[in-house]
């Protein structure tokens, strides 16, 4: 989808999305590297499944939920990037083991 | 054309009532309010539910055991006839305990209540905690969570569903809805009442006042004194999550859609519909007690509403003895009810008086000179 037009040097992080390691650059947030999925989704609503992406950028409109190192419906938008964190996509309903 | 029953009152209350009256083939008009009133069934959490009711007044006991009696019928039906669906489950309900002094508590509350009893099997068991875990499946509960009551017929809708659902049936029996109606004026005269709306007068020969709090201002126009105040209680909704609860418990409960319902409190602030921030504390601490893991669920909203509360908490069931065909309905538990609402108490007012079983429902037993 979108792709970062300079190479973060020094400040590159790598994090996981669903498992795989995606590189990002040190203080942006994690939104910033969902809309880099090739896939163009980052999560799917739990009602109608339907596929979206972050949105606002600003943490008002909630499309960008993600589970942040094992928290679930986290506004990706509003999380800076560290390194070794691992972002799962929700899809449907979360599923809580309690 | 005139109707025969005006119902004041379009709330889960007026409109149980005004769709058992529309079913029954009499022409009723239910008279809702506006979006500024305070509507409690708006707010509801949804549960129907009989386990703790009652102490003091065996007859709401057995009104309300009568009601859930009704209620598989009665969703059946309204389900059919309208083709939604309420999500009714009725496969019982818990009380959670903590603590062996909690345990200990409720099961003495719920003997002290069986032992007034007047009708049915106990509905009602303790279960200790490896029961309990049993019931549940695969949920970790709280270390203090030393088990619960379970009652076998208590259950949970949705409430709001359930309230379009009797707006939709009362129509589809013909009978008539007015939106944004509010009675400023009731007029007895020789044979019936007449009723001021804003721009317009109604007339019917009966009607029935189910006004929730704004029921006493126009009980007093037909010679009734119901004392009603407000009870706030607040409630907090969670995100959508796969399905995790098994059972509805008093104060948490999943919905159908599979958000976590967690409630209520209830506060003596007037008509202060406010949400608070302690009130949110105190409901989430509560309920990680219970079940730890949902510590990591995300609130969506929180909400208050006003009770409908009386002086002893039970309902008013009441016809004026100086205005014949006027009746009063006031309830706080009007989804439990409301199956009972639907049919007994349709039927007796259709006929003009309320059945001897409901006299302890009368509003005179308020009408007791104060000692100083």
């Amino acid at each position: 989808m979108f792709r970062k037009l300079h190479d973060p040097g020094a400040n590159t992080v790598t994090v996981h999305v669903d498992g795989h390691a995606m590189t990002a650059e040190a203080g942006e947030s994690v939104a910033a590297v969902l809309l880099r999925l090739p896939e163009g989704w980052s999560r799917k609503t739990p009602v109608s499944h339907s596929p979206r992406a972050p949105f606002c950028m600003m943490g008002v409109c909630f499309e960008c939920l993600v589970e942040i190192d094992g928290q679930g419906s986290v506004q990706a938008c509003m999380t800076p990037v560290r390194d070794g964190m691992r972002i799962s996509r929700q899809t449907g309903r979360r599923s809580l083991s309690a | 054309m005139q109707p025969d029953i005006i119902v004041i009152g379009g709330g889960t209350v007026g409109a149980a009532l005004a769709y058992g009256l529309a079913r029954r083939h009499v022409a009723v008009q239910l008279l809702d309010g506006d979006d500024g009133d305070f509507r409690a069934a708006r707010a509801n959490f949804g549960l129907v539910w009989l386990q703790g009711k009652g102490l003091g007044l065996p007859a709401y006991q057995s009104l309300t055991r009568r009601s859930i009696g009704l209620w598989r019928g009665f969703c059946d039906q309204l389900e059919t006839e309208t083709g939604s669906a309420l999500s009714y489950q009725d496969e019982g309900g818990l009380v959670f305990c903590l603590g062996e002094q909690g345990y200990e508590d409720r099961r003495l509350a719920l003997m002290r209540l069986d032992n007034q009893r007047d009708e049915g099997d106990p509905a009602w068991e303790m279960l200790e905690r490896p029961a309990l875990e049993n019931l549940l499946g695969a949920i970790t509960l709280g270390p203090k969570v030393t088990g619960a009551s379970f009652g076998r017929t208590d259950g949970h809708v949705n409430p709001l569903l359930l309230l379009a659902a009797l707006h939709s049936g009362i129509k589809r029996y013909g009978g008539s809805i007015r939106y944004g109606a509010r009675v400023e004026r009731i007029m007895p005269d020789g044979n019936g009442f007449t009723l001021r709306l804003a721009g317009e007068t109604l007339k019917a020969p009966r009607i029935v006042i189910a006004a929730g709090l704004g029921s006493r201002d126009l009980a007093l126009q037909v010679g009734l004194d119901v004392p009603v105040r407000p009870q706030r209680g607040q409630v907090l909704v969670t995100e959508r999550i796969d399905p995790l609860l098994r059972l509805p418990a008093s104060g948490l409960r999943q919905t159908a859609e599979g958000t976590i319902m967690i409630g209520a409190t209830q506060e003596d602030c007037g008509y202060d519909v406010e949400t608070t921030a302690d009130a949110a504390a105190r409901l989430s601490r509560k309920t990680v007690e219970i079940i730890p893991a949902l510590a990591g669920l995300k609130l969506v909203r929180q909400w208050a509403g006003l009770r409908v509360m009386t002086p002893d908490s039970y309902p008013i069931y009441v016809q004026s003895e100086t205005h014949p065909g006027a009746f009063v309905t006031l309830c706080h538990s009007g989804v439990t009810l409301a199956a009972f609402h639907a049919d007994i108490l349709a039927q007796a007012i259709l006929g003009g008086a309320l059945p001897d079983f409901l006299s302890p429902f009368h509003q005179r037993r308020f009408d007791v000179p104060k000692v100083a």
